[in-house]
């Protein structure tokens, strides 16, 4: 779920938190598990509570989409779970109600996501489902077509969603040329064109060992845990057919572009090109991002424009770092003739900040606030696996909860001086706004509805 | 609390389905998965006694104080709840209750506005609020050793909030932006507001949390002084601490914070009854920006303290049978076989102070009439009250939800809602921990008698979300008050910052 291009705003800023450890996960004991049959997980074994979080991800997600194929990644991640092996729909359904088991797919921008959640009770049932959901998918006709139908019902449902709009408006603009640049669900048109074979042919390319990455928390032990890898994972053929996009650097600077709607209030959102996350100037911008519009009711962002004006319920901003590409986004939203306000009072943070990046009591507080506050991610067997997940895929290394800290603690007053300086540039922004915003000039204006 | 389903019902429609539920911050981290959830160094789950296994004492001045102990990790979540919510508002003064919730973050005595949250934050902590209709909560998850810092803070402020115009009035426009933004820019959370002004015409629980946009723009400081002296007193409150710490660490604290705090009486929570209506009711927005049409028929529902109780436990079963999930019977009949709807569904939680009320929920495949679907979706709902439910669609629908209960214990919050809600509706400790028996319990007759008095019940409200010409709503000139139409924002999280602070609660 975390790097779609559709997601809501808030999910990336969770991506943000996911991707940054605290001291205190120390207590966080992973062992790495290798199966007889060669396929890697990292586990935390926690017999607390009798159940299970698997986590699991391919890469290779919505941005490896055909051509006039968009939405293919999402349409498939609905139907894995809607009959597989001897099981049609209903029963698949039936077994995994019946038995408490959760099982669900998300195709995400980077990478195709899943996660599997049973009792112990129920634990052989709960790994024969997701082995026949990701070897033997049936995709009967009747399930392709509701599903279909339940994608072009959301598709039409988020035509009339502002903070969609926002975001179509801004990924297209920023990725006129790149996959980035489509949307996660495909168009109504695209998504009528995905046949069966397509789906088959997804499965049979995009599923292998070669690309999955597996994370486990519960109760289990790694003796138990290595033949359940091979159990699950076994069949999939052993190198992947993905061809992943070329980097990219995002667009549209200085635009500002109108997304005229009949609506009250007016929705922002802004962008400009950002840091990856292997990039070395990653935790200095971190430590910008919070202080800037990061950190809730501690930013600036929200002192300048909630706290002493009143003039929105929220504004934030954030880091996105996809595989290809990076933005720094910030967003929000304010009564309508109140848009040209907030629209100059979030640039002018975005100067203050990148001529004199932070105080020193501004990079103590992002600290402490950084380092402490990561064991809060902890508080579910879910959650534990969805950060180990993550370290894995972004290849930070086993040892990063205990690293994590100190790479925090190690940033300076300069390092953030210099990154703050080099990453942000007001003229870069580029700006999107939808509703009827008053003082407002923008480059463009888009009033089309989205097919 | 019905418990969501886990696919394919729109999110806008979930929302609404938990009528009564306090999750107002989208930005709750842990999922509100189960509803009556549970905890830690618990017995096998075999013995179905119990769920989250709690201590629980009183303070000699009337608050009382939960702890549930689980040692996943060392943070803890701690919630003060207050047994007064937006039901409890003087007429005119709609919305006082959720306003003065951000207001609690304001100046104190020993604090500076803002101060409470830049201090968890600088501590590595989150915190937040919401508010119901029923009960208003403030929180902090922080590492365990922080414990004695936000209580001494929560306390703070429990005594000695100090309101000045200063910062009151400039969060009185942020309220009103919450409005907008949650209500107003969003068609289907106008419904929302709309089809519960409806369903309650005269009780308060028709009135939306969040208040009426002009008579937000009309509350004062002295309001909100006035409601905060005749509520907030400890013999009013509920402390829950869940996380990895005891009851030993928690008692001497709570003791020295919270005990010092002299209680005061606290006005009887006296709420008007909802006289009984035959008529049925529609509400239909037509809307610009709806493209993907939605329906819903409400129904007045007894909740565990209101009306026929005895019903409260077998709706659960009912809701999960006919609306829990894709083998439900709405689902299996209107999207899997006539192909009617995308998605469907029912929702229903208990845990109100007052009446409660049982949804259904549809949205229509491509080119389907609306009319169509809505008598499909009430052949169902009459089939149940007719033809009654199967022993084993309760036996299932029962080992589900008692299941419900291990996963709830997989969290710090999901518990600490749990027995914040109960408490602060009138309920106890033992009835949180006694709900997998009590679900166990229940049989085939009382699911299909809980049906008849609920579904075969005369006055359902249909709501109905229909696109509209776009020229003709474009011009309208925007009004936000009743008279455009009631919205509403369920539970109201007050001082999250839009749906885009991520895990930033507060």
């Amino acid at each position: 779920m975390m790097r779609r291009l559709s997601m809501p705003a808030f999910l990336s800023v969770l991506l943000l938190a996911i991707a940054c450890f605290a001291s205190d996960a120390r207590a966080i004991d992973i062992k790495r598990v290798v199966s007889p049959g060669g396929i890697e997980a990292w586990l935390v074994q926690d017999s607390k509570i009798p159940l299970l979080a698997i986590k699991f991800a391919f890469d290779g997600g919505v941005e490896t989409d055909p051509a006039g194929k968009e939405g293919l990644a999402n349409l498939a991640s609905t139907l894995l779970d809607e009959g597989a092996g001897p099981y049609d729909s209903q029963e698949f359904q039936r077994r995994l109600a019946d038995n408490s088991i959760s099982i669900s797919f998300t195709a995400t921008v980077d990478g195709f996501y899943s996660g599997v959640e049973t009792l112990v009770e129920t634990q052989e049932e709960a790994f024969e489902l997701a082995r026949l959901a990701l070897t033997e998918p049936r995709f009967d006709k009747e399930a392709v077509e509701r599903m279909r139908s339940g994608v072009l019902a959301q598709i039409r449902r988020e035509q009339g969603d502002p903070d969609f709009l926002a975001r179509r408006a801004l990924y297209e603009t920023a990725f006129p040329d790149h996959p980035y640049g489509r949307r996660a669900r495909g168009t109504a048109e695209s998504v009528q064109s995905i046949k069966r074979d397509d789906l088959r042919a997804f499965v049979r390319q995009r599923f292998a060992k070669d690309n999955l990455t597996v994370a486990v928390t519960g109760d289990i032990t790694p003796e138990q845990l290595g033949p359940v890898l091979d159990r699950i994972f076994g069949g999939l053929p052993e190198k992947a057919e993905v061809k992943p996009p070329a980097d990219t650097v995002p667009k549209g600077a200085g635009e500002t572009v109108l997304v005229p709607r009949p609506l009250p209030q007016t929705v922002v959102l802004m962008s400009q090109p950002g840091v990856k996350r292997n990039d070395p100037d990653w935790f200095p911008a971190t430590i910008i991002n919070y202080v800037l519009g990061g950190g809730s009711f501690s930013s600036r962002l929200m002192e300048e424009i909630r706290e002493k004006r009143g003039l929105t319920y929220g504004v934030y901003s954030y880091l996105v770092p996809f595989q290809h590409a990076a933005l720094v986004m910030a967003g929000g939203s304010t009564a309508n003739q109140n848009a040209g306000t907030m629209v100059d009072l979030m640039k002018e943070e975005w100067r203050r900040m990148q001529e004199q990046g932070v105080t020193q009591e501004e990079l103590d507080n992002a600290k402490t606030y950084l380092t402490g506050s990561f064991p809060l991610q902890f508080t579910s067997s879910e959650a534990v696996a969805d950060v180990l997940l993550q370290v894995q895929r972004d290849g930070l290394g086993i040892d990063y909860l205990d690293r994590r800290s100190d790479l925090i603690n190690a940033v300076t007053l300069e390092d953030v001086k210099r990154v703050a300086g080099r990453l942000l540039d007001p003229a870069a922004l580029l700006t999107v706004v939808v509703g009827r915003p008053e003082g407002i000039e923008p480059t463009r204006t888009r009033d089309d509805v989205p097919s | 609390m019905a418990e969501p389903s886990r696919r394919l019902i729109a999110a806008p429609v979930l929302a609404s389905l938990l009528l009564f539920g306090a999750w107002g911050p989208s930005l709750a981290q842990e999922p509100p998965r189960p509803a009556e959830p549970v905890p830690a160094a618990a017995p096998e789950p075999e013995a179905r006694k119990g769920v989250f296994f709690p201590e629980s004492f009183m303070l000699d001045n009337g608050m009382q104080v939960v702890v549930v102990t689980n040692q996943r990790v060392p943070v803890i979540t701690h919630m003060v709840w207050y047994k007064v919510g937006a039901a409890d508002e003087e007429t005119g003064k709609g919305g006082i209750a959720h306003f003065l919730e951000h207001l609690m973050f304001k100046a104190t005595d020993e604090l500076k506005p803002g101060e409470f949250s830049r201090i968890v934050a600088r501590n590595g902590g989150r915190d937040n609020a919401f508010t119901s209709w029923d009960y208003t909560a403030y929180f902090q998850n922080v590492a365990a050793d922080r414990l004695e810092l936000v209580m001494r803070m929560e306390a703070d402020r429990m005594a000695d909030l100090r309101l000045t115009d200063e910062t009151v009035l400039p969060e009185r426009d942020v309220v009103l932006e919450e409005r907008r933004q949650r209500t107003e820019n969003e068609p289907g959370d106008k419904l929302s507001e709309l089809v519960q002004a409806s369903l309650f015409v005269h009780h308060p629980y028709g009135t939306p949390i969040i208040g009426w946009a002009n008579e937000i723009a009309g509350l004062t400081r002295d309001d909100a002084n006035q409601f905060y002296h005749t509520w907030y007193a400890p013999n009013n409150a509920v402390l829950v601490v869940a996380g990895d710490v005891t009851v030993d660490q928690v008692r001497p604290l709570a003791e020295k914070y919270f005990g010092p705090i002299a209680p005061r009486p606290v006005p009887a929570r006296v709420r008007v009854e909802e006289p009984p209506f035959a008529a049925e009711r529609r509400v239909i927005l037509r809307d610009a920006e709806v493209r993907q049409p939605s329906l819903r028929r409400l129904y007045h529902a007894p909740s565990y303290n209101r009306g026929e109780t005895a019903h409260a436990y077998p709706l659960q079963v009912l809701s999960e049978i006919v609306g829990g999930g894709a083998t439900s019977r709405l689902y299996r009949s209107l999207v899997v076989e006539q192909r009617l709807a995308t998605s469907a569904g029912t929702g229903y939680s208990p845990d109100a102070f007052d009446t409660s009320v049982f949804g259904a929920y549809v949205s229509p495949n491509s080119g389907v009439d609306m009319d169509k679907l809505e008598a499909a979706l009430v052949e169902q709902l009459e089939k149940v009250v007719r033809d009654g439910v199967t022993a084993e669609e309760v036996a299932t629908a029962k080992t589900r939800l008692e299941r419900e209960a291990i996963f709830a214990r997989d969290s710090l919050r999901g518990p600490a809602m749990s027995f914040g809600v109960a408490l602060a509706t009138g309920r106890t400790v033992e009835d949180v921990e006694a709900w997998p028996e009590r679900i166990a319990s229940v049989t085939v007759e009382q699911v299909n008698e809980a049906a008849r008095a609920v579904l075969g019940q005369a006055n359902p409200v249909t709501g109905l979300l229909l696109p509209a010409p776009v020229r003709e709503a474009a011009a309208q000139p925007e009004r936000t008050g009743p008279a455009a139409g009631p919205s509403q924002s369920n539970s109201s999280g007050a001082n999250n910052s839009g749906p885009n602070s991520s895990g930033m609660i507060r």
